[in-house]
């Protein structure tokens, strides 16, 4: 579904990563794990050109996104990602968060059917074989209701269908990061981009978050986690990915990896936070 | 004092009894219609010049748009607003070859001057906000100045509130200059009053106290916008 090859990015002269290839099929859930400044977080961020690769490609459903001539807005809508600081949107509320994208991209989906539709109109009045018009079956009060419909079934499956006009200022930090992948689920993704969810969370809080993790897991979402949590990754992953100084060290599943580490840099970080 | 008692009796005289206050509402009217659509003009073109500002950039488009902007903002900040005036008037209007009202003229100028203004402003404002909010509406696939309009910006216009305020008291004040190319203002209105028989004193006051009543009341409706504007800080 996503591959990675050869991908390198320079932040000036710091190499944080360094000749990256990797293939993530449908349904896995990849957990990349290593010790901080080894280019984690990076590696994630530029699997969807948050951050743009220096070289190197990222082949996503047949298109290389890492090419700046791609519209990369369009396949990011495939690509749900959840942040460290949750990065809800402070001047909505929880429900307008959660509605925002879908109807925004239905409705300039919409308005440019209509659009083209003039276009063909009359432009058909030239041709001689007609032209099709495009099939419009919604309206903007659908996108709309349709949108709060989903939003709400969201909500009421994480049991916070009462916040749903609360702004996120006056949640915990754990609701606040289950509306975050409730936000980015509304968009029907592929592909699940999680950077470290719950290192900002109180540790009573991390429980709540893993759980739905797990639940969307669970559904055969395909995902990328960077996480701390070994335990939950052991739990999740079916591939865990050890990074160390901008490069993929080892690549195993969890059983593999914890059980029978191979490279001297891992069983050095296992035996530190294993402990 | 009973010299003072008979001047106000001739300013009123002349503002009740002789039309004044027909000239005074006209003052009025054009001296709000300049500083109200003028900020309004301000506030759009400083947004798209404050956007231009901190967009990411990697290509040429914009850079040259970005290098516009800085011209722009150097003309306007670099000049007085009466020598803007004049300018347009007398300048750019006659080698245009149109003919315009001057009070249209100064709303122009005047919107064009606080936009240099509030660009600045506004990108200080764009800064403060946490950059997470734009990574977050770019990763659901909005594009930048979606992101940026519908989720940066208004954080943003809540942050500089306070700011944008000064900058329309400061509007409203600056615009006693528009006389200088011959539209009626407040102090044109009261000028015409003192001058029907010399007695300067009275009106100016009553000038003076006028604009300080719409300073007064702009900066309560800033009060009342940024306390409405705050709900979605509020913890319950």
């Amino acid at each position: 579904m996503i591959d990675v090859i050869n991908l390198n990015k320079k932040f000036g002269k710091l190499e944080v990563l360094k000749n990256i290839s990797i293939t993530i099929d449908e349904g896995e859930k990849v957990a990349i794990i290593g010790p901080s400044g080894s280019g984690k977080s990076t590696f994630l961020r530029c699997l969807n050109c948050m951050e743009d690769p220096t070289s190197g490609s990222i082949i996503f459903n047949g298109v290389d996104i890492a090419d700046m001539r791609v519209n990369i807005n369009i396949h990011r809508r495939h690509m749900g990602m959840v942040f460290q600081q949750f990065n809800l949107f402070n001047n909505k509320t929880v429900i307008d968060n959660i509605m925002l994208a879908p109807v925004h991209i239905g409705l300039s989906e919409l308005r440019k059917k209509k659009l083209q539709n003039i276009v063909i109109k009359f432009s058909n009045i030239f041709r001689k074989n007609k032209k099709d018009l495009h099939v419009i079956d919604t309206s903007k009060a659908q996108i709309k209701k349709e949108a709060k419909e989903n939003a709400m079934r969201l909500l009421e499956r994480i049991g916070l269908e009462d916040k749903a006009n609360v702004y996120p200022s006056t949640l915990s930090g754990g609701q606040k990061q289950r509306i975050a992948i409730i936000r980015a689920l509304a968009m029907n993704p592929k592909v699940m981009l999680f950077d470290e969810p719950t290192s900002a969370l109180d540790p009573e809080m991390v429980g709540e978050v893993l759980e739905l993790i797990k639940q969307v897991a669970d559904e055969g979402m395909t995902m990328v986690i960077v996480t701390h949590e070994m335990g939950f990754a052991k739990e999740v992953a079916t591939r865990v990915c050890f990074m160390d100084e901008g490069n993929i060290i080892e690549d195993a599943p969890p059983e593999e990896l914890f059980g029978n580490p191979k490279h001297e840099r891992l069983k050095l970080f296992l035996s530190k936070v294993l402990s | 004092m009973g010299s003072f008692e008979k001047k106000i009796e001739v300013f009123w005289d002349v503002f009740y009894h002789h039309n004044g206050y027909d000239k005074v509402i006209t003052g009025l009217q054009n001296t709000l219609m300049i500083a109200v659509i003028g900020l309004i003009i301000g506030i759009i073109i400083g947004t798209i010049i404050a956007i231009i500002e901190v967009f990411p950039k990697y290509k040429r488009l914009p850079r040259v748009l970005n290098s516009i902007c800085q011209v722009y903002v150097g003309l306007f900040r670099g000049t007085p607003i009466v020598v803007q005036l004049l300018i347009a008037y007398y300048v750019v209007m006659p080698l245009l070859g149109v003919n315009v009202p001057p009070v249209n003229v100064c709303i122009v100028v005047f919107g064009l001057n606080s936009g240099a203004y509030v660009s600045e402003i506004m990108r200080g404002g764009i800064n403060s906000v946490d950059p997470g909010q734009l990574e977050a509406g770019r990763a659901l696939g909005l594009s930048y100045s979606v992101s940026m309009i519908k989720i940066v910006v208004p954080q943003a216009i809540k942050n500089i509130l306070p700011t944008l305020g000064n900058e329309f008291i400061s509007l409203i004040k600056e615009t006693s200059v528009v006389s200088f190319v011959g539209a009626t203002d407040l102090y044109v209105a009261f000028n015409y009053i003192g001058s029907n028989n010399y007695e300067f004193m009275v009106p100016y006051i009553v000038m003076a106290l006028i604009y300080i009543v719409l300073v007064m009341g702009i900066s309560l409706l800033i009060k009342l916008m940024e306390r409405s504007l705050q709900k979605s800080d509020r913890r319950n």
